[in-house]
């Protein structure tokens, strides 16, 4: 048996965590609240940083984390069942390990928002890294303008994290609007992409910070409606999806033009990243 | 300086020290790097015919032990390993265990390495060495290594290493540099220490002082080399010519050329790009992971859930080409091009990277320069 003592954590080798707790969240996707070992404290993170989880034996996947920073004890990642890995560990239970690596890369610059309105864009599982974010703003909600959530899913059954959207709707904290791409019979809110809900809410676009994360094609849109809204290109914000596998720029699969995504981003500026996603295959 | 015959002493005497040494042997037809039993180990009056696409080895009329350019391999082999295993990992009921494997401590002597092998390992340095985060293995691999340089005095028609500043003399970077020379007066290495390290192993050779002629004849043997090289690319050039081609159509016509086997990436000394592969035993019990080269040339290199972002051979193509000689500059202050001609050498349908420049300048409309 090998003493922690003797287990290298450095960026590459993966510390085993714990599973505390598991819930599904829709038909495919999950959320896990991973605890470190014994001893060791749970890595703080920014909203919009990543984990390499290791499926033991199988691989890696890079899942952004979730969950509240200001919570401590555990990490918590939502994870859409994509592929062996996530789907390895959509099948555990509380109580199993899971190889952590991370955090890594560039989160959300929660700092330019102060003083701001604040209009958070999601498509999909791109909700994920938002709602990490999102509890870092309530946690210190005095300090921004209006805040204001566009969250766009396939279908009501994908809708996720519907208890925060009730509560942050409800509070008063956040102006939440929510649209699918497909409708069900139950479904009375708004049908269609995304970006269409951007007239429902109230900002002042010269004094706005915008974070948008979702597919690429809707981050572009999403994009294009708030520079329609004179929103400059330097406050939006979005966050790429690239295939990261070692998290510290050495392995060189997630570049995009001259930037690694996992090192230099996932979250970049969208006058940075906008000429990169106008070329295709990139 | 030093006589051919005393410098048979070199291979003892390096690992005696502690260093595997490793050097050029002629094997299946090519002359590649592995270990180096006896100096009578290196390619004696050997030289190679290089082209795109084409390597040959010919018998050359002398004794020369260095008559001939760059093989497949370079430093990259041996500091930047192929296969890496990382750690292992044991999972016993139902906890999980992961103890990282050491970096291997043994250091390694590479003879016969050539200025451009230099340059492409100055180039790691700043990737793999001295970025925001270093690869421990690089830096022990990199740390422990003794370099032993032998400056060209005949490039093939692959090499560009003189418009690229890399050589044909090497000018720094080496623990040993040689020179040799064969004529009337003998075979004989002109050799010089930049290091401690090199120093102390140049003086445990039996050397005599340089005649002033042989020092003519070593500069004179550079400006050759230099007159002589087969191909040539301006890095700045290179680096403007991309930033404004990439929506060219010339692209498409690299692409339906391009096998996208890999090959120019496998034999690139700066090319750096890894994945891992995860593996258990029968049991499922016993797992490691293995750290190993890849290339962007591969078509799930860039591979999301749904699908990769880089479908077409042109698209790999021209994010290699760009990231080499364009994007390189903007990540680490210089170009991923050391002019080595590897690429164009092992090729298997001889695409040349100085040509594919030169096509794309010719395409592209200049943008900016209109007067």
């Amino acid at each position: 048996m090998t003493t922690p003592e003797l287990v290298s954590s450095g960026p590459v080798i993966p510390v085993p965590h714990r599973v505390s707790a598991i819930r599904r969240e829709t038909r495919d996707t999950f959320t896990v609240d991973l605890r470190p070992p014994d001893g060791l404290p749970v890595e703080s993170f920014a909203p919009g940083q990543f984990n390499m989880l290791y499926a033991f034996g199988i691989g890696e996947a890079a899942i952004s984390i979730s969950g509240d920073p200001g919570r401590r004890g555990f990490v918590t990642h939502t994870v859409r069942e994509v592929g062996a890995v996530t789907t390895w560990l959509g099948r555990l239970g509380a109580g199993a390990d899971v190889g952590v690596r991370g955090p890594f890369g560039r989160g959300w610059p929660v700092a330019e928002a102060a003083g701001r309105d604040v209009v958070l864009i999601a498509g999909g599982i791109g909700f994920a890294p938002l709602r990490s974010l999102i509890y870092e703003l309530l946690a210190h909600r005095d300090l921004y303008g209006r805040i204001g959530l566009l969250y766009g899913a396939r279908t009501p059954g994908d809708v996720l994290f519907r208890g925060e959207l009730e509560e942050w709707s409800k509070s008063g904290w956040v102006d939440v609007h929510v649209s699918v791409d497909r409708a069900t019979e139950s479904w009375r809110g708004h049908v269609g992409v995304v970006t269409t809900l951007l007239r429902n809410l109230v900002f002042d676009p010269a004094e706005t910070i915008a974070f948008v994360c979702g597919p690429e094609i809707m981050m572009r849109f999403a994009a294009a409606e708030l520079l329609r809204c004179e929103v400059a290109p330097g406050a939006i914000h979005v966050a790429l999806e690239r295939n990261m596998q070692c998290g510290i720029g050495l392995c060189g699969h997630c570049q995009i033009g001259p930037a690694f995504v996992c090192r230099d981003g996932p979250v970049f500026s969208y006058d940075v990243v906008e000429p990169w996603l106008a070329v295709e295959e990139l | 300086m030093v006589d051919a015959a005393a410098l048979e002493a070199l291979p003892s005497l390096l690992r005696a020290r502690g260093y595997r040494v490793v050097g050029p042997v002629e094997r299946g037809g090519a002359i590649v790097l592995d270990e180096l039993a006896s100096w009578d180990d290196l390619p004696r009056g050997t030289t190679v015919e290089l082209g795109p696409g084409a390597y040959r080895l010919r018998k050359r009329p002398d004794e020369a032990l260095f008559g001939y350019v760059v093989g497949p391999q370079s430093a990259k082999t041996w500091l930047h390993p192929p296969a890496v295993l990382e750690f292992r990992a044991e999972r016993s009921r139902g906890r999980v265990t992961v103890v990282a494997e050491p970096a291997d401590p043994s250091p390694v002597a590479l003879v016969g390495l050539r200025p451009c092998d230099l340059a492409a390992i100055r180039v790691h340095d700043h990737v793999l060495g001295d970025g925001p985060v270093a690869d421990p293995r690089y830096r022990s691999h990199r740390g422990a290594a003794f370099l032993i340089v032998v400056d060209c005095a005949e490039p093939a028609a692959t090499c560009f290493c003189a418009s690229m500043g890399t050589g044909p003399s090497a000018t720094g970077g080496f623990d040993l540099a040689l020179n040799e020379l064969l004529d009337e007066d003998g075979h004989r290495f002109v050799i010089e220490a930049a290091t401690d390290a090199g120093a102390e192993v140049l003086g445990a050779l039996a050397t005599r002082p340089v005649p002033l002629d042989d020092e003519v004849r070593v500069e004179a043997a550079h400006e050759r080399a230099r007159m002589a090289m087969g191909r040539r690319l301006d890095p700045g050039r290179a680096r403007d010519v991309l930033r404004n081609a990439v929506e060219s159509p010339a692209w498409s016509e690299v692409g339906d050329a391009c096998l996208g086997c890999a090959n120019c990436t496998m034999v690139c000394p700066t090319c750096f790009c890894t994945t891992v592969e995860d593996v258990t035993d029968l049991t499922g019990d016993h797992a490691e992971r293995w750290r190993r080269w890849d290339s962007c040339f591969t078509f799930q290199f860039s591979r999301l859930s749904s699908g990769p972002v880089r479908t077409s051979t042109a698209a790999r193509y021209r994010h290699w080409l760009r990231h080499k000689l364009e994007t390189w500059h903007e990540q680490f202050g210089e170009s991923g091009c050391v002019g080595c001609g590897r690429c164009i050498t092992w090729c298997p349908v001889g695409i040349d990277l100085t040509e594919e420049v030169a096509r794309l300048e010719s395409a592209t409309p200049e943008s900016g320069d209109v007067a």
